[in-house]
């Protein structure tokens, strides 16, 4: 693997309710290369949890500790608010799950970019609008002159979420976290901003986390896969290698997925094991 | 030969007036034999939860002609409908009641046809579909999501209809539960002999659950085929093709002709 620009050994989060804990990530290491990571798991296995506590976008009520959370020279636990901005948006940013919520509705969206671009560098406006149109024409937007105009209503949602990820490009991060960025579109759609993200984290050495509960789909997009279940990670391993994957939980994700190639009259339902919180 | 439950001929459906028009059905024809499981699938947009809608009555100003059990239907939605045909949706969060206990909204469908039995009903129908009495009195809020699938699903079959209108039941669920679910929905439809009409955008869940399917794009039928010859290379139509290989994986070389998409 190429230089390690990410390490997190034994993050864990915990949510203080009424008084109740509830752990949410617990004793989770990896480490991130130039490479496509996957995080995979159900919903509530933590995996968005994990995403958001290396950007300090949790909670109040979250409580963070790590052994270690190191970006690079920098310690991300220890370093105050002030420098966390220098590094959030700006060195890693993160793309979210649904452009209709994500973007500003009342802003037209080259003007959103811009801003994002603006936040993080001095530059002058017509400046910033050019490196916008151009950036546009990087996420193959036909037509940049005409999208930069348009308010999000206006574009459809594959081009929403390729506009989210011009937005999230153009401060030229080293890291990119995407959480399900493609699990509110089509298939065919799905394709396009995947090839998009694909060639982005290829031509500028990027590290991607690729958070997902799409199996088939990190098979074949992701090097590397991390499935968690209830808060830990479980397994640890080669994207290719999915099909031989040794933990019970993955195996049974697997098996629970219909497919078109392979008919069942029944699908194995998933059989959880009370020791897999603890082992 | 078994005779046909759903019957759809040159279904029209348009949204505005004039130059706004919005053509959102042409021209779609279809029928499906008596305890067939058939399916639906497209992009959003393409008008398959619409033609579920036309089913159910919740649209009145379609055009064409739609018969169940060889009998037309009306525009106007009547009650011996309602007993024939049934919906789940997509969103077990969202479509039952957060105030109401499981009995309750169990019983409402009952009090307005005028069931009686219902307690032994409610029973009944939970056991079908893997819950047990203890569930009856619990809010969805104390429901997770599958068990709130089940709610619906049983809420639908309470009043015995003979066709499931079932509008992607199971993308709000995480994979090891969509498993529980689609299994479930065979075990009833063996069991009760039911028809199913189920609107998906995930081809393996159509192989799983259909015997035939129908591919549709911009509020047209592309192709209907047997759910088994999906796998093959008997799909004719590109676009059929494109969304078969996008199941299956991401690939670096699939890029989609325009002409495929705005076909």
């Amino acid at each position: 693997m190429s230089e390690i620009k990410l390490q997190v050994e034994d993050l864990r989060v915990q949510f203080l309710n009424d008084g109740r804990i509830t752990d949410a990530v617990r004793n989770v290491s990896f480490n991130l290369g130039q490479e496509k990571l996957a995080i995979v798991g159900e919903s509530g296995s933590g995996k968005s949890t994990v995403g958001r506590s290396l950007l300090r976008l949790h909670p109040a009520s979250a409580k963070v500790t790590a052994k270690q959370m190191r970006f690079g020279e920098i310690d991300l636990l220890g370093i105050p608010e002030k420098a966390m901005q220098q590094i959030r948006g700006q060195r890693i940013s993160m793309i979210m799950q649904d452009p209709k919520y994500s973007l500003n509705p009342v802003m037209r969206v080259g003007e959103q970019i811009a801003e994002a671009y603006l936040a993080h560098h001095k530059a002058s406006k017509a400046e910033a609008a050019e490196r916008v149109l151009d950036m546009l024409e990087k996420v193959r937007i036909r037509d940049p002159q005409r999208v930069y105009q348009l308010y999000p209503h206006e574009v459809s949602g594959g081009m929403g979420q390729r506009i989210m990820i011009a937005m999230m490009m153009i401060p030229e991060p080293e890291i990119i976290i995407a959480d399900e960025p493609t699990s509110a579109l089509d298939v065919s759609v799905r394709q396009q901003v995947l090839s998009v993200l694909d060639d982005l984290v290829g031509q500028r050495n990027l590290g991607l986390i690729f958070i997902s509960h799409d199996l088939n789909l990190v098979r074949t997009f992701c090097d590397r896969v991390l499935v968690m279940y209830a808060g830990r990670v479980v397994e640890s391993i080669a994207a290719a290698d999915l099909d031989h994957a040794q933990h019970p939980y993955t195996r049974g994700l697997l098996a629970a997925l219909p497919s078109i190639d392979h008919r069942r009259d029944r699908l194995p339902v998933l059989q959880r094991d009370p020791a897999w919180l603890t082992a | 030969m078994t005779p046909n439950m759903i019957e759809i001929e040159k279904l029209n459906l348009t949204f505005g007036h004039g130059p706004q028009a919005n053509h959102v059905l042409r021209d779609v024809s279809f029928a499906v034999k008596d305890g067939e499981s058939f399916g639906l699938v497209g992009e959003s947009g393409s008008g398959k939860t619409t033609v579920l809608r036309c089913l159910a009555g919740q649209y009145t100003h379609w055009s064409g002609e739609m018969r169940i059990d060889g009998k037309a239907l009306e525009h106007k939605l009547d009650r011996a409908r309602c007993r024939h045909v049934q919906m789940v949706f997509q969103d077990p969060y969202g479509s039952l009641h957060p105030r109401h206990t499981v009995e309750t909204a169990l019983t409402e469908p009952m009090a307005i046809h005028g069931i009686g039995e219902r307690q032994e009903r409610i029973g009944s129908i939970l056991a079908k579909v893997g819950l047990n009495d203890s569930y009856r009195f619990r809010y969805p809020h104390q429901l997770s999501g599958g068990q709130r699938q089940r709610v619906a699903i049983a809420r639908a079959l309470i009043l015995e209809p003979r066709i499931l209108l079932l509008d992607e039941p199971t993308s709000a669920l995480d994979v090891s539960v969509q498993a529980e679910i689609l299994n479930l929905l065979a075990d009833l439809r063996q069991r009760d002999g039911l028809t199913y009409l189920l609107v998906t955008h995930d081809l393996g869940v159509v192989a799983h659950l259909c015997d035939r399917v129908a591919v549709m794009q911009q509020g047209e039928i592309l192709e209907t085929l047997a759910t088994s010859d999906l796998a093959g290379s008997s799909p004719k139509n590109a676009y059929t093709r494109m969304l078969v290989d996008a199941s299956r994986e991401y690939s670096r070389k699939q890029e989609i002709p325009e002409t495929v998409l705005l076909a």
